[in-house]
């Protein structure tokens, strides 16, 4: 998964950049769910007594954005293992955000697949643009937004606006949303709610305008967007 | 329109990929969600050439190699045949491919399984459905810092074709 950090602050040194890759890094190795060594694989093999702050912490979003979205946000699989990945992403961003603000690092964007965080302004001293892609033609942009410092997240599937079937029902229609992209307080927030929004097929628009500070912009497989009521507010540079 | 890649490499943006991906598999996934027709091959360089799949692709169990109707020129860096990649969680589901092989390169990937059991039915109960303006997408031309879309299910689709190839390799 790409990770793009960009630092605008004059005083940014290398090392500044090096550790938010740093904590990326090791926050792939302790929450991985595909690492048998991961604490997430430890702790679905029973193997942890106490598990730590962190994983509490991500364990405890998981179950508020589950009661949040009715259930349409669920960690468990059916196997019985617990795969906390639609929190980690978006929670590590959030964690690799307060980092640079700790370092006083004021200007920043960073951008791992997609799910973004930014804050101050970009080097020319604007505000943080972002592109919304089209999810049925990768390299086009179909919106620009300006966050001012909110979490910007998409989910969906690039790929459904191609050649892609059920292969047990090749007949059937796939949902009509191809992805929704979410503005949150923070990009944790983003992330959780664009996870269980796209899970709510057609209604996950619906969900977001009942959230109180969330905006989205979704977009179906023939390409009409449906966006929320105060979305237009994030259009305006 | 902006190019994507290019961004990554403007200004101080440092750009790291945590998940090495090969540059056939990337190769072949932006010609899989591209606008190419299922009969596109992907071809080596120095043999540039277009093939038809003869047949669709069954799904087998991996790995079940099967002759090839090409003649004997194998210059790709895969062995002929179908491989059933592992499959790869999308967290919406699973998602596991099939890639099949002719000449040594790929010409084919299939997806055996993909997320269908969303429950599209169930409503949000007790909200009147709000009036949401709607639009046509159309392409913009602004420059933009970053770009956000989404990455679930291409990472699960890479993941499982990954393994595939891993099974095809000479």
């Amino acid at each position: 998964m790409p990770i793009v950090v960009e630092i605008a602050d004059a005083h940014v040194s290398a090392a500044d950049i090096e550790s938010v890759f740093a904590y990326f890094i090791d926050v792939e190795k302790r929450f991985s769910f595909f690492k048998d060594d991961s604490e997430v694989s430890r702790m679905n093999r029973g193997e942890i007594r106490e598990l730590s702050p962190d994983m509490q912490e991500i364990l405890f979003f998981a179950e508020k954005t589950k009661q949040e979205s009715h259930g349409y946000f669920d960690i468990s699989r059916p196997d019985g293992r617990t795969n906390p990945s639609g929190i980690v992403k978006g929670w590590a961003i959030r964690n690799a955000s307060r980092l640079l603000l700790a370092k006083n690092i004021q200007n920043f964007c960073l951008n791992v697949g997609g799910d973004i965080q930014s804050h101050g302004k970009n080097e020319n001293g604007s505000e943080w643009s972002i592109g919304i892609r089209n999810p049925l033609k990768r390299n086009e942009i179909v919106k620009v937004i300006y966050p001012r410092g909110a979490g910007v997240a998409t989910s969906g599937s690039s790929e459904r606006g191609s050649h892609i079937y059920d292969p047990h029902a090749p007949k059937k229609e796939l949902n009509d949303v191809v992805s929704i992209t979410v503005i949150g307080l923070d990009v944790l927030e983003a992330d959780r709610f664009a996870t269980a929004a796209f899970a709510m097929g057609n209604d996950g628009i619906i969900f977001i305008e009942s959230l109180p500070a969330c905006e989205g912009y979704q977009i179906d497989r023939n390409g009409v967007a449906t966006m929320s009521t105060g979305f237009p507010q994030y259009l305006a540079r | 329109m902006v190019d994507l890649r290019a961004q990554t490499n403007v200004g101080r943006k440092t750009a790291l990929s945590l998940v090495l991906i090969f540059v056939s598999v990337a190769y072949a996934l932006q010609q899989h969600l591209g606008n190419a027709p299922a009969t596109t091959v992907v071809s080596t360089a120095s043999q540039a050439q277009e093939i038809s799949i003869p047949a669709p692709v069954q799904p087998t169990s991996s790995p079940s190699p099967e002759p090839s109707s090409v003649p004997a020129q194998n210059l790709g860096p895969y062995v002929d045949g179908a491989y059933t990649g592992k499959v790869a969680d999308a967290y919406y589901g699973n998602v596991q491919v099939q890639a099949t092989i002719v000449a040594g390169n790929i010409s084919d990937i299939q997806f055996l399984q993909y997320p269908t059991d969303r429950k599209t039915s169930q409503q949000i109960s007790g909200r009147a459905m709000p009036i949401l303006k709607q639009e046509a997408i159309q392409a913009q031309s602004a420059q933009v810092d970053t770009v956000s879309g989404a990455t679930e299910i291409s990472n699960a689709f890479v993941t499982s074709l990954g393994s595939a190839l891993a099974q095809a390799k000479k």
